[in-house]
């Protein structure tokens, strides 16, 4: 790759950076408005002709309802919302759907724009005319996670008993749970196979669950830098977070809904969280040790970049995040395990769902290796896997940032998985 | 199609089960699902490499060779194929010794080190060679053993491995008359006895 080539897809990932809510900047940059025109991306590094990609415009997010969700504890929630957004045409045959499941903060917007506003959705780049996936041959879905509080119900919704938000009377949800409520919203939509199911981080555990539990509604799944469970660390940093917001006087045990927000507890985790997302090697170059003039607050602070841009995304984060549902669902990511009580190798035995495995390697939160047990299991089951382990030094960010790269691996992979699928159909018919 | 690739081709049978160590970009297993209709999996260690497999629409594992097939069961695939990959690992006998656990058959092609032309220019030159079959310098080839037909041979008959076929290459032609002075390529398909 040429130098120029190189500063170019570094200038584009900068870019990409401060779209996602990481700018060291305190204003963001605002992205080119794109609504069905074609505009040319760079020439990627693993593809020597790229093709035209567009946005798939504006989007509006819908919401489905349905009586009674079983939860795993016994527990039951009713009702249930789903915030959901879709794009692209189902086909006739209803066989070009595929689910994305988003990660721990994320939503259902996944693509395209919200009416009047500025930022496309949170995996734009990889869904739109002739993306990854591909929305002028596939019909893509994303929902917002129950427990979430994004438009599915979670707890900040009114619990219809009470009269009020549930608070921490919301019932305790897993990621089976979430997989669950996404099975009826796949119901709803009249799907009965989903081409794929793909994700990163917290994503990724629910396209392993989809994997495990309803295989035989899933042709291929694609889980990205995830694992089959949390290891200590992964626990640890959680629990500093959930440790950071009830340990604000203004959490009042999750009842604080028509009160002051526990702020600070809740800006402290995501400031956490943002340094488990990057690597060493991303920090000293998005930061250095350079000072931003007038940053400093107080005798302790020196000003440096990454303070301002860890103050920044904890702030903006407590804008647009509640603090009880940041509980829950990093509950529901600690305890997922599917190595217990049967390893995963078993739940994949007679699974005909096809793997695209995506790791990186600068991922210190979810390191290569945890990729590489969902591999084994793969192997050991004798499950159809491809298994990649991406160069990047974005660290655990890089499966937001890697869009080369990972734009190949599953445009080409889809586009198999598809046409086995047809082959497979016009035997049948 | 290369020679190489004809051959193996041949070797497999149609439906069969392949698993390829060290694929590379994907050129034989591509060869094999299109004319003997395989199952096919690949492990590749260089990534650049990954992305050409999938693009051929490829089944391929990134990892290491060395760091061993142990998920997989005893006799999981029909075929296990070691091309021109089985000088560039570090243990060469372990993997071998994997690959005929995990394949009911196994097929390793490599580089004949005792070609007339190796021969020569150590005899004479003294050096390193260099040939268009081995055309690299000693402080940057990726080749981490050199062996010969004749080691090869050695060596199943030291480890009771049953050779089914060979063919010996020189160029794009075969060969059979003295094959470790006239081949600059071996193919093996052997099994367990």
């Amino acid at each position: 790759m040429t130098l120029i080539r190189r500063f170019k897809k570094r200038l584009a990932k900068t870019q990409n950076l401060a779209r996602r809510d990481v700018s060291t900047h305190h204003t963001r940059v605002a992205p080119s408005r794109v609504e069905n025109v074609s505009r040319v991306v760079e020439a990627s590094p693993v593809e020597k002709t790229s093709p035209q990609t567009g946005s798939v415009g504006i989007v509006e997010t819908q919401f489905f309802q349905f009586e009674n969700l079983e939860l795993e504890s016994g527990e039951v929630l009713s009702p249930v919302t789903i915030a959901y957004e879709t794009y692209g045409q189902l086909s006739d045959a209803r066989d070009n759907a595929i689910l994305i499941c988003h990660a721990f903060s994320g939503d259902a917007h996944a693509a395209g724009f919200h009416q009047d506003e500025q930022d496309a959705g949170w995996w734009d780049d990889m869904i739109g005319p002739g993306k990854a996936f591909d929305t002028e041959k596939y019909f893509v879905i994303c929902s917002n996670v129950i427990g979430g509080c994004k438009g599915s119900t979670g707890p900040a919704s009114p619990n219809p008993q009470a009269g009020k938000p549930y608070g921490t009377s919301f019932p305790l949800v897993s990621i089976g749970d979430m997989v669950r409520a996404q099975v009826e919203l796949v119901n709803h939509l009249g799907i009965e196979k989903l081409l794929a199911v793909a994700g990163g981080s917290m994503g990724g555990m629910q396209v392993l669950q989809w994997a495990c539990e309803y295989s035989h509604r899933v042709q291929s799944v694609i889980p990205i830098a995830t694992t089959a469970r949390h290891s200590p660390q992964q626990i640890a940093f959680n629990e500093v977070g959930r440790q950071a917001i009830m340990a604000d006087p203004n959490w009042h045990g999750g009842d604080y809904y028509q009160k002051e927000i526990p702020s600070r507890g809740l800006a402290l985790a995501r400031m956490v969280g943002h340094i488990t997302y990057m690597s060493d090697v991303s920090m000293a170059e998005k930061f250095g040790r350079r000072v931003r003039d007038n940053y400093a607050q107080g005798k302790f602070a020196s000003g440096f970049e990454v303070e301002s841009y860890l103050h920044y995304n904890g702030d903006k984060f407590v804008r647009r995040f509640d603090a009880n549902s940041y509980l829950y669902i990093t509950r529901a990511m600690d305890d997922f395990d599917l190595t217990q009580p049967t390893p995963l190798s078993q739940k994949l035995r007679n699974v005909s769902t096809r793997f695209l495995i995506i790791a990186f390697k600068s991922d210190w939160l979810y390191p290569a290796y945890q990729s590489q047990e969902i591999l084994r299991a793969c192997k050991t089951a004798r499950v159809d896997a491809t298994y990649c382990e991406i160069h990047s030094t974005y660290g655990h960010d890089a499966f937001l940032l890697e869009i080369d790269e990972e734009s190949h691996l599953i445009r080409h992979f889809l586009a198999r998985v598809w046409s086995d699928a047809s082959t497979r159909n016009a035997g049948e018919n | 199609m290369t020679a190489e690739h004809r051959i193996i081709s041949e070797w497999v049978a149609r439906g069969s089960s392949v698993l390829d160590l060290g694929c590379g970009s994907g050129e034989l297993l591509e060869v094999l699902v299109r004319e003997k209709g395989v199952a096919a999996q690949g492990i590749e260690i260089d990534e650049a490499k990954i992305y050409d497999c999938v693009a051929r629409g490829l089944s391929v594992h990134h990892g290491d060779l060395d760091a061993g097939l142990s998920e997989y069961s005893d006799a999981s695939f029909d075929y296990v194929v070691l091309h021109q990959s089985l000088q560039q690992v570090i243990h060469p006998h372990k993997v071998l010794r994997e690959a005929l656990r995990v394949g009911n058959k196994v097929i390793v092609g490599f580089p004949n080190f005792a070609h007339w032309k190796t021969r020569l220019q150590i005899l004479f030159s003294g050096r390193t060679p260099v040939t268009p079959n081995l055309p690299y310098k000693w402080y940057e080839t990726p080749n981490l053993h050199f062996l010969s037909i004749a080691d090869f041979e050695d060596y199943c008959r030291e480890e009771g491995i049953r050779v089914q076929q060979r063919a010996f290459l020189r160029g794009e032609g075969e060969t059979k008359i003295w094959p470790n002075w006239w081949a600059e390529n071996a193919i093996f398909l052997i099994g367990r006895n």
